[in-house]
């Protein structure tokens, strides 16, 4: 009865270690096939425009969303001690270090990384990878680096996107509907954002992009169960993609600022 | 069991492999002779898609020897492994077309990947591929779109696209109907023949077998138990081989 506690955690334990050295034999693998040519352009394309098109509509919508919000609930609070003027410059802070990569990252995490598992694990069950190897085509070299570089490369550009947005959606709000004088709102903004605000956010972006095509890839890869498993490797690699996000940007934010 | 003094151009040696403590293969010798087609039978579930597995490395053995013209393939890397893959041409039991791309495409994937041949050039071999197996007209098609029968038919096509020395079929007329199982069966003869390749088949369909087989192996109980020549094997007085072929549920082979 006392062992039985121990062994649980003991097991958990066990298990969380030997998918973090799966992940990251899968990382090293990549890595390893990415500096092997050919460079198979075409894939990466056909990745970026599947991460990153298909992803800008939600992106512009969360951007935009959410600075406007940001300007309207920070002016509320700002107005108690006439600090008004600074609404532009908070929106922008917080987009470009925080909201803006941080919320694209788990808009896409849903959105593509999920797909991912769907797609990977359905051509594990139904042995199209298996014939891929058959085939003396490795299927990390053609599957998993051409999506992991699309991350690596796509978030930071969908970050801009979302940062840009955002802006304008607070000035809209602020300016537009709050009645702050527009000079003074970019005046302040100007001059408290600087450069590596936004250069950090998209260090993190790309970060996070890794992170999300890298479990999304990991969990597709390995694949086991027929129907059931592919759901299940979709549902984990959502959930697994957003909490390590979440978690990795804490510390890429200790680090960094 | 007495080996072939010819070198095999596969031979297993002494193969264990289990999978979570159940073993699966044990001990298992097999060799296979250049230019026939032999035909392992025996149950579902008895290990005949993982012995296939090993013979083009997806699968590793625990202990023992796999090797492919003499070239023990287990302790390969990635790039060795590829070079003695690309003899090999794999029929998977579910055809395992791509399904992101089309027919041709998918006929096309090994030439493009391993031949620098010009885009007219790979049209017509996988044309050329495709009336071999009695399709014409489908390469614009989606594997989704057609049947199970002529999926596994373009699989073939896929398989032979690089004119391979060895070819794989993994059940090859398992959920086909019978017409089409034997319209399968004399694509293996004539994709033999045409090529001279050496083909491994893995089947529980005894007719079809016999329809096709040089040599049966039977694999019982993660060994090969009986392995002859077609006609030697059919007439032979084992009783589980009998049980087999007969298709009987009383005998030696007990069902699990």
């Amino acid at each position: 009865m006392t062992i039985k506690p121990i062994e649980t955690v003991g097991l958990a334990v066990i298990r969380f270690i030997e998918e973090f050295g799966r992940v990251t034999f899968l990382l090293l693998a990549t890595l390893g096939w990415m500096l092997r040519p050919p460079i198979r352009l075409r894939e990466i394309f056909k990745q970026m425009e599947f991460v990153g098109v298909n992803s800008l509509l939600v992106v512009i919508l969360t951007g935009a969303s959410t600075g406007a919000v940001l300007a309207l609930q920070t002016y509320h609070g700002f107005r108690l001690f006439s600090a008004e003027s600074l609404v532009g410059s908070i929106v922008a802070l917080s987009m470009t270090r925080e909201l803006g990569p941080v919320l694209t990252s788990l808009m896409v995490a849903g959105r593509a990384g999920s797909a991912m598992a769907a797609e990977l694990g359905t051509m594990r069950v139904t042995e199209q990878i298996d014939a891929l190897y058959t085939m003396a085509t490795n299927p990390i070299k053609y599957l998993v680096v051409p999506r992991i570089i699309a991350g690596v490369l796509v978030l930071p550009v969908l970050t801009i996107i979302a940062d840009f947005v955002g802006i304008i959606g607070g000035y809209v709000v602020g300016v537009g509907l709050l009645n702050i004088n527009s000079g003074i709102y970019v005046a302040k903004m100007i001059e408290l954002v600087e450069l590596d605000d936004i250069f950090n956010g998209l260090v993190k972006a790309a970060c996070f992009g890794l992170i999300l095509s890298l479990v999304g890839c990991y969990k597709g890869f390995y694949t086991t169960g027929g129907a059931q498993g592919v759901g299940k490797a979709t549902t984990q690699a959502v959930v697994i993609a957003s909490i390590s996000i979440l978690i990795s940007d804490y510390f890429l934010t200790a680090a960094m600022f | 069991m007495a080996r072939r003094k010819s070198s095999p151009i596969i031979d297993l040696v002494n193969v264990h492999k289990s999978f979570k403590g159940q073993k699966v293969l044990d001990g298992l010798n097999l060799w296979i002779k250049a230019g026939e087609i032999t035909v392992i039978i025996g149950q579902s579930g008895g290990g005949k898609s993982v012995l296939l597995k090993h013979m083009i490395g997806l699968i590793k053995p625990d202990q023992g020897k796999v090797l492919v013209e003499g070239v023990d393939i287990c302790c390969l890397n990635d790039r060795q492994l590829d070079n003695v893959r690309k003899k090999f041409g794999m029929l998977f039991q579910s055809a395992a077309l791509f399904d992101s791309m089309t027919v041709g495409q998918n006929v096309a994937f090994p030439l493009r990947e391993h031949t620098r041949m010009k885009e007219h050039e790979i049209q017509e071999i996988v044309e050329h591929k495709l009336r071999q197996v009695g399709l014409k007209d489908i390469s614009h098609k989606m594997p989704s779109e057609l049947s199970g029968g002529m999926q596994k038919r373009v699989g073939l096509a896929r398989a032979v696209a690089l004119d391979p020395k060895i070819v794989l079929f993994d059940e090859p007329t398992t959920g086909l109907d019978p017409i089409t199982a034997d319209a399968i069966d004399r694509l293996i003869v004539n994709t033999q023949q045409h090529t001279n390749a050496t083909c491994v088949v893995i089947s529980h369909d005894i007719e079809s077998t016999f329809k096709i087989a040089h040599t049966v192996a039977m694999l019982y109980r993660g060994k090969i138990v009986q392995i002859g020549k077609a006609e030697a094997v059919k007439g032979s007085s084992d009783p589980a081989l009998q049980q087999f072929i007969q298709g009987k549920a009383e005998g030696p082979i007990q069902l699990v």
